[in-house]
């Protein structure tokens, strides 16, 4: 089992309208919680995961990734993450070869930015794009312009880095015209790996208000998926494969942490609200946990100063809630679901049902999602569920 | 707590006053009752707690008392303790029988209106009811205290109604306790002693009987002639039953047992009878040795005048909601119910009810004391369907619709009376035509308010009729009907279909005229409640075979989650358990899943969409009638 570590940084220059995420925009959030000092008191906390780690004895190999995210991670100067890099190293150790991620905002990196990453042993910076077309990006209240993306990427080839790019579709107001040439410029940035998510609106922003309020048009699934389908069929012309529901990479080139998270292996999350994930370090040999830390800067920072691991709460994964994960997490996945692994064989009539409907790829073991699968992926789990007598 | 002097079973008919309260609906009865007890000594101060005599939690929450209750109070009038017999009444218009039977064991009736409002139409008819039973009327003006009474007016108003003086009207406040001892005083000087015969043989009459879950059924009496004695045994005289007393007693306020009731009083008797059929209300207790020959008059039979289907949501539950309804049962005489089986809504209960209400109050003590949770079909009239074969069919639910040519249909009819401010005449005037009103005479009952007399459908007035009064007229006018006969009607049966599959359960009789907007209402309704699945699911009303209107549900494409990463998985994992649990509470219909909120959905009442989209369906849709 590998091991993987997260870092959250709940920093932003401003919260965009469709953002629920745990991010903060002052600079300062009283009680010793600043940005400032912010790597400064993740490395603390660092220290009192691996020391609780050591008391449960839990055992991890050195860690195989490492992933900045945010927030903006990069809002910090590039010396924080790089200490923050060092720190996990000293902890834990990295793997030769190891993916060390950071997500990036255009607008708060340059070269000199870049390169101190790469200097520092950072592989692979992961852009918020978003869109390329400007009406898009605004109604998203993004600050940068496509043009600060090419930049980046260029600034991370010429470092030696790999870049991804991130991008929403389903805003409101977004064509399928507009949509395509988002998706045209990022290829056309010449990037081995993209991302792609639908808006999800949460009630709680000021998207979702807006929308609530009759403001905005709400985003239509079916307009959803046609984007999806023409973002499949343009990543696919052009070499990016899918590997993941929302992600698609050139071969070799896919998110390893990220496919840590769909495989449930261990990763150690750190910094405000950043979920953690042991899969056997429960009292019973089958039990998983997973525990969160609390999401408000201030009080992380009380409880690390007091000395304890930040957790706000933690749960015990049964055995049924493991194979609900195991079959949810399974099926984004191009790699698809390891019908041999399942604590029992499924029952096959039922998995004929999910292939006869159009839904599923069945190849040996393995039971993936077809391109209707994944834009039917609920479904697809919930048959799978009743399949496995959950 | 006072003594009281005059003791059960031993209380002279000229010292005793039954008397009932009819009031509408919010015009303080309860208040005025509660008063009452209070200044009679029966209820410490400290004890008394608001409405004292509404025992039910539903009745203390909607302010509506739905049983009636006797209390024994005594009261002291020029030096001599008398002793009264107070009945409560229910005020709306579903519980006109439970009025009569009230005002059946009463000499008098206290007539409360609320001096802000004035009279109200089922008020009206509740008078009218008790001076037909020969009561003796005493008008009372209710809230005198608020600032917005005008007593002046509304005493002209009840002394038109009534043929009494404008000053012979009382004027009380139930809140502040003004008066009230003057109305208990009158009632002493005007009601009636009781009438009956001592010395004969015991004749009691039932005119109520509640189930406890203690006591086991508790009968309400009103004694006429003679007395009856604890460890007497008895006789029921229409069921032809003889029972042991447990206990006889009277109500002053709380379950009091007594030696003996006498003549003219009026208490209640546990017989331990568990089943309501051995205590029917309108029977005669006699004793079983040297009983009476002759039974009392009985009281008119409660007649159901709405039908609706009650279904468990869980199904498993169907033996629970049965066990629910027999005990309800016991202390509601007008409910009736029989096994129903429904393709879409499994095992159920056809009900009928007095009217919407009871019908919501029923449903709402079946889920709140018995944990129930239940789907109730549309409201439904009873018709009378005769086929081409001459076969007459008795239709109370839309599944009993005969197939095939119709050659009559007849559908009951009401007399509805309206008193609305005169502002709102033409106002209620739309309102009854729209609903196939027949308009008859109209009078004024005082300068600014008239009574206007229509003939009606009873099945336009049980869907939301009442609503849409009251909207119309800002809340002032107030409805009254009663059964007026039948008539025949150009009646045509609406059916649901969901892919191509009649729900029965969305079935309904309805006027030609409205068949067409029904369809069209039912079907965007349902468009919007059910939730798109992988095929295309079609939605259609038809009247036969014939389609009058039509709505898609485009298949589902996407329901995917866009991520899922390390913080997301917890959340998505519920969020799938929830969908899941979610599904196990839909109905199969076909292969199409429907949530039980859309069947809930869909058959509640409300405003008819006013859209442009709605309209135009309505339009297109009769257009193919041709």
């Amino acid at each position: 089992m590998s091991f993987e570590v997260y870092i959250h940084v709940p920093f932003c220059l401003r919260r965009c309208g469709y953002c629920d995420f745990n991010t903060y925009t002052a600079t300062d959030l009283g009680g010793g919680a600043s940005r400032g000092n912010y790597a400064a008191m993740a490395i603390r906390e660092m220290r009192l995961v691996r020391g609780w780690q050591e008391r449960h004895g839990v055992a991890e190999p050195p860690a195989s990734t490492v992933f900045f995210g945010g927030g903006t991670p990069t809002i910090l100067p590039a010396a924080d993450l790089v200490a923050m890099l060092d720190a996990v190293r000293d902890l834990w150790g990295v793997e030769d070869g190891a993916e060390i991620t950071t997500e990036a905002n255009p607008d708060t990196v340059d070269a000199a930015y870049i390169d101190a990453l790469a200097a520092g042993g950072f592989t692979r910076v992961s852009f918020g794009m978003q869109s390329a077309v400007p009406h898009v990006l605004r109604t998203l209240d993004r600050t940068h312009t496509p043009a600060n993306v090419e930049a980046g990427v260029r600034a991370a080839d010429a470092a030696g880095l790999r870049s991804s790019v991130d991008l929403i579709y389903g805003a409101p107001g977004e064509s399928l015209d507009d949509w395509r040439t988002s998706v045209e410029a990022a290829i056309g940035l010449g990037v081995d790996h993209c991302s792609a998510y639908a808006l999800t609106v949460e009630p709680a922003t000021t998207m979702g208000r807006r929308i609530a309020a009759g403001l905005l048009p709400k985003p239509d699934d079916d307009d959803e998926a046609a984007k999806y389908e023409i973002a499949d069929a343009l990543f696919s012309a052009a070499g990016l494969r899918w590997y993941e529901i929302s992600n698609w990479a050139r071969p070799g080139f896919e998110s390893r942490h990220n496919l840590g998270y769909w495989r449930n292996v261990d990763w150690a999350g750190i910094g405000p609200g950043a979920h953690s994930h042991y899969a056997a370090a429960g009292p019973e040999p089958a039990a998983g946990l997973r525990a969160w830390d609390v999401a408000h800067p201030r009080t992380w920072g009380r409880r690390i100063a007091a000395g304890e691991v930040p957790w706000a709460d933690s749960e015990r994964i049964s055995g049924a809630e493991s194979l609900e994960e195991t079959i949810m997490l399974g099926l984004r996945l191009r790699e698809g679901l390891d019908l041999a692994a399942l604590p029992a064989r499924p029952d096959e009539t039922g998995i004929a049902a999910l292939e006869r409907e159009g839904l599923v790829e069945r190849r040996g073991d393995r039971l993936a999602p077809t391109l209707r699968g994944r834009l039917l992926n609920d479904t697809v789990i919930e048959r799978m569920f009743d399949i496995c007598g959950l | 707590m006072a003594t009281q002097h005059n003791q059960p079973g031993f209380t002279d008919q000229s010292l005793i006053r039954n008397f009932c309260i009819i009031a509408h609906i919010d015009h303080g009865k309860s208040t005025v009752a509660d008063r009452i007890l209070q200044l009679s000594g029966i209820v410490p101060e400290r004890e008394m707690r608001d409405r004292f005599l509404d025992r039910m939690d539903i009745e203390q929450e909607r302010g509506i008392t739905i049983k009636s209750q006797a209390v024994r109070v005594p009261w002291t009038f020029d030096g001599t303790e008398y002793t009264l017999g107070m009945i409560d009444t229910p005020g709306h218009v579903d519980f006109t029988y439970e009025v009569s039977r009230a005002l059946a064991a009463c000499e008098g009736a206290v007539l409360l209106v609320d001096a802000t409002q004035g009279i109200e139409a089922q008020t009206l008819s509740n008078l009218y009811m008790a001076i037909d039973h020969d009561l003796t009327i005493i008008p009372v003006l209710n809230k005198i205290d608020l600032p917005s009474a005008e007593p002046d007016k509304h005493a002209e108003e009840i002394a038109g109604l009534i043929g009494c003086e404008p000053s012979d009207v009382l004027r009380v406040s139930g809140k502040t306790g003004e008066g009230v001892a003057d109305l208990l005083d009158q009632i002493v000087m005007d009601v009636p002693a009781p009438q009956g015969d001592p010395d004969a043989p015991a004749r009691a009459l039932i005119f109520d009987s509640v189930y406890d879950s203690y006591r086991g059924i508790v009968t309400y009496i009103r004694m006429v002639d003679g007395e009856l004695h604890a460890r007497e045994k008895l006789h029921m005289m229409g069921i032809g039953m003889t029972h042991d007393p447990i206990e006889i007693g009277v109500i002053s306020p709380e379950m009091t047992p007594t030696k003996a009731l006498g003549a003219g009083e009026v208490g209640y008797v546990i017989t331990g009878a568990k089943d309501v059929s051995q205590s029917k209300v309108g029977d005669t207790i006699t004793t079983a040795s040297k009983g009476a020959a002759e039974p009392l008059p009985g009281y008119r039979d409660p007649q159901p005048m709405v039908y609706a289907g009650l279904f468990p949501i869980d199904n498993a539950q169907y033996p629970e909601l049965r066990d629910a309804l027999d005990k309800l049962k016991l202390n509601d005489a007008a409910l009736i119910y029989e096994p129903e089986t429904s393709v879409a809504l499994g095992f159920g209960f056809r009900c009928g009810f007095l009217g919407l209400l009871h019908m919501e109050i029923v449903s709402e003590r079946l889920e709140r004391e018995f944990g129930l949770d239940l789907i109730s079909t549309a409201p439904n009239v009873p018709y009378e369907v005769t086929g081409e074969d001459n076969t007459v069919h008795h239709v109370t639910n839309p599944s009993e619709f005969p197939e095939g040519k119709i050659k009559r249909i007849v559908e009951p009819m009401v007399a509805a009376d309206i008193i609305t401010p005169k502002e709102f005449i033409g106002a209620v005037m739309d309102l009854c035509q729209d609903h196939r009103g027949q308009m008859g005479t109209m009078e004024y009952i005082s300068a600014d308010r008239v009574e206007m007399h229509y003939r009606m459908p009873l099945a336009e007035i049980v869907f939301d009729f009442f609503d849409q009064l009251k909207s119309r007229t800002k809340g002032y006018a107030s409805l009254d009907y009663h059964e007026d006969g039948e008539q025949s009607a150009d009646l045509v049966k609406v059916d649901i279909l969901i892919q191509g599959e009649k729900v029965d359960a969305f079935s309904a009789i309805v006027h030609r005229d409205k068949a067409y907007s029904y369809g069209v209402m039912m079907t965007k309704k349902l468009r919007e409640l059910i939730p798109r699945q992988q095929f295309e699911i079609p939605i259609q009303a038809a009247i036969g075979s014939r389609i009058i209107a039509r709505e898609t549900i485009r298949a589902l494409r996407k329901d995917v989650l866009a991520k899922c990463y390390g913080g997301d998985i917890t959340r998505k994992r519920k969020l799938l358990e929830k969908q899941k649990a979610g599904k196990k509470r839909m109905k199969m219909l076909g292969h199409v899943e429907v949530p039980q909120e859309a069947f809930i959905a869909a058959l509640s009442t409300g405003e008819g969409a006013n859209d442009r989209d709605t309209k135009d369906k309505i339009r297109a849709a009769q257009k193919t009638e041709g």
